[in-house]
């Protein structure tokens, strides 16, 4: 079984946010993500002062298997990347949800965060998925 | 669900993703493909690969129906116990199957063909079979496990015990030796040394443990794939197929010419071909930016398009993306691969892209 934080949430195409103090969310992909493409090998973060609109694709993150797009589950611009998943892409596979985060993001309205999936509403996604 | 192999327990207890391969359910990988693709680069890994067929051919014309059913010559197989890759062929020079067959005496031939295309195999071997009078017996009730890497033979010895070690040790590449019930094979499809051991269904599992037990970890189909593409070995279905003679698969080396006077199937369109010449080659590639080469992606030389990836994926012991592609005879050194609607550049190369851990590129 997937594992599936409470504390976080999460968009359908299998991203997930984290509300920081500061404000800003930091956004990665699911451990149902990650195990469904198995090992990655390359993955390409957006550039830090770019803006995205919800659901537009800005990072791809590409396995063994498959290269797979990664949208912004919200609006927003990016303000820090991951640079250590460029020599070591495999730490999304070990700690999808800690190190394997992909990038940080301000939001243009943070309450959009509140229509993103629950913990319990993306679970029960991907069993359906199944 | 699918078939299973006596070893399928195993692997749902080593937490294998299983999947789905020609009609059997197998392991893809462990937890990481690519640490099982490394450890056997650097140790030794164990794969089931019991889904393949084995088939036994018995009677006194069992060379000359193989001198006639294979493009490779089974007379350069004198030794007991010697093996010899080949491809066997339809009357148009396609590939019906890749296989290994191994001689162990003059009214007792064994080939390994592979298990997506059992039913069309042995169909064929048995029509051919029957203007020679030759037994055809397929081995279902054997299984077959492959250890292989630098410390592969090391650890099956230690298995075989002393009195059946003897017997192996000194096996030269490519020999099989028939030891109690097994059969033990210095081949694979690795690019690494170890050995193809072929035993009862019934033991597979025991002896499965205790190669685990002497330090060798289960690797997947994910990781043989990325093994067999750096070693360059073809895989059939994708590299090669009915559609496709060996000369235009980079298998030339596969076909006996000589002696002019041997008849085998496909014999005369293959030297048609080789007298018009081929229009399309497999060749290797890389690329040197970041990326994964994956099947079927377009390759264009010089500004036109001139073929496709056959197999495509990411070599984790170069660290970049290898591929076979079957192009125009006229490529070059370099080439384009369309990747998404970009035109990236790949260097043309000649496998294989590893052997024995070390780069050959």
């Amino acid at each position: 079984m997937s594992n599936v934080p409470q504390e976080l949430r999460y968009s359908k195409t299998h991203e997930w946010v984290r509300q920081e103090n500061d404000g800003t969310l930091t956004i990665g992909i699911t451990d149902h993500a990650q195990g469904l493409l198995g090992d990655l090998v390359f993955v390409e973060t957006p550039e830090v002062g770019s803006n995205y609109e919800t659901g537009e694709d800005c990072a791809v993150v590409e396995s063994v298997k498959a290269a797979s797009d990664v949208y912004a589950p919200l609006a927003g611009k990016i303000v820090q990347v991951n640079t250590a998943l460029a020599d070591k892409p495999e730490i999304i596979n070990s700690d999808p949800y800690g190190a394997g985060w992909l990038y940080k993001l301000k939001p243009e309205q943070p309450g959009e965060l509140d229509e993103l999936l629950n913990a319990a509403a993306y679970s029960a996604q991907i069993a359906a998925d199944h | 669900m699918g078939k299973r192999t006596a070893l399928y327990n195993m692997h749902v207890q080593a937490n294998a993703k299983i999947v789905d391969f020609g009609g059997w359910d197998m392991p893809l990988h462990y937890g990481s493909q690519i640490d099982e693709h490394h450890l056997v680069r650097q140790d030794a890994g164990l794969f089931d690969v019991s889904h393949m067929t084995i088939v036994d051919l018995s009677g006194g014309k069992t060379r000359a129906f193989l001198r006639y059913l294979l493009a490779n010559n089974v007379d350069r197989l004198k030794q007991s116990g010697k093996a010899l890759y080949s491809c066997m062929l339809n009357e148009h020079g396609g590939v019906i199957d890749d296989l290994i067959v191994y001689f162990l005496s003059d009214d007792w031939f064994r080939m390994v063909v592979n298990a997506a295309t059992r039913e069309k195999d042995l169909a064929w071997i048995n029509t051919q079979a029957k203007k020679f009078d030759v037994t055809v017996k397929v081995r279902d009730d054997l299984g077959m496990i492959a250890v292989q890497g630098p410390r592969a033979r090391e650890m099956a010895h230690a298995v075989l015990g002393s009195a059946n070690m003897v017997k192996v040790k000194d096996l030269g590449a490519f020999f099989m030796a028939v030891v109690d019930d097994m059969a033990v094979a210095r081949t694979g499809y690795t690019g690494e040394d170890g050995y193809e051991i072929m035993l009862p269904s019934d033991k597979a599992a025991a002896f499965w443990q205790q190669l685990m037990d002497k330090g060798a970890k289960p690797c997947g189909l994910g990781a043989r794939d990325t093994l067999r593409l750096e070693a360059g070995m073809n895989l059939y279905g994708s590299d090669m197929d009915e559609t496709t003679t060996p000369l235009e698969s980079a298998l030339n080396w596969t076909v006996a010419w000589e002696p002019v006077e041997r008849d085998f199937i496909g014999r005369k369109a293959l030297e048609q071909q080789k007298q018009t010449g081929v229009k399309t080659v497999l060749v290797g590639l890389l690329m040197d930016e970041k990326g994964v080469l994956r099947n079927h992606q377009k390759v264009i030389v010089d500004g036109l398009e001139s073929g496709e990836i056959t197999s495509g994926s990411f070599s984790p012991t170069l660290g970049k993306a290898i591929a076979f592609a079957r192009v125009g005879a006229n490529v070059g050194e370099h080439a384009k691969v369309d990747m998404r609607g970009r035109l990236i550049d790949v260097r043309v190369v000649k496998p294989p892209f590893v052997r024995h851990g070390k780069s050959c590129i």
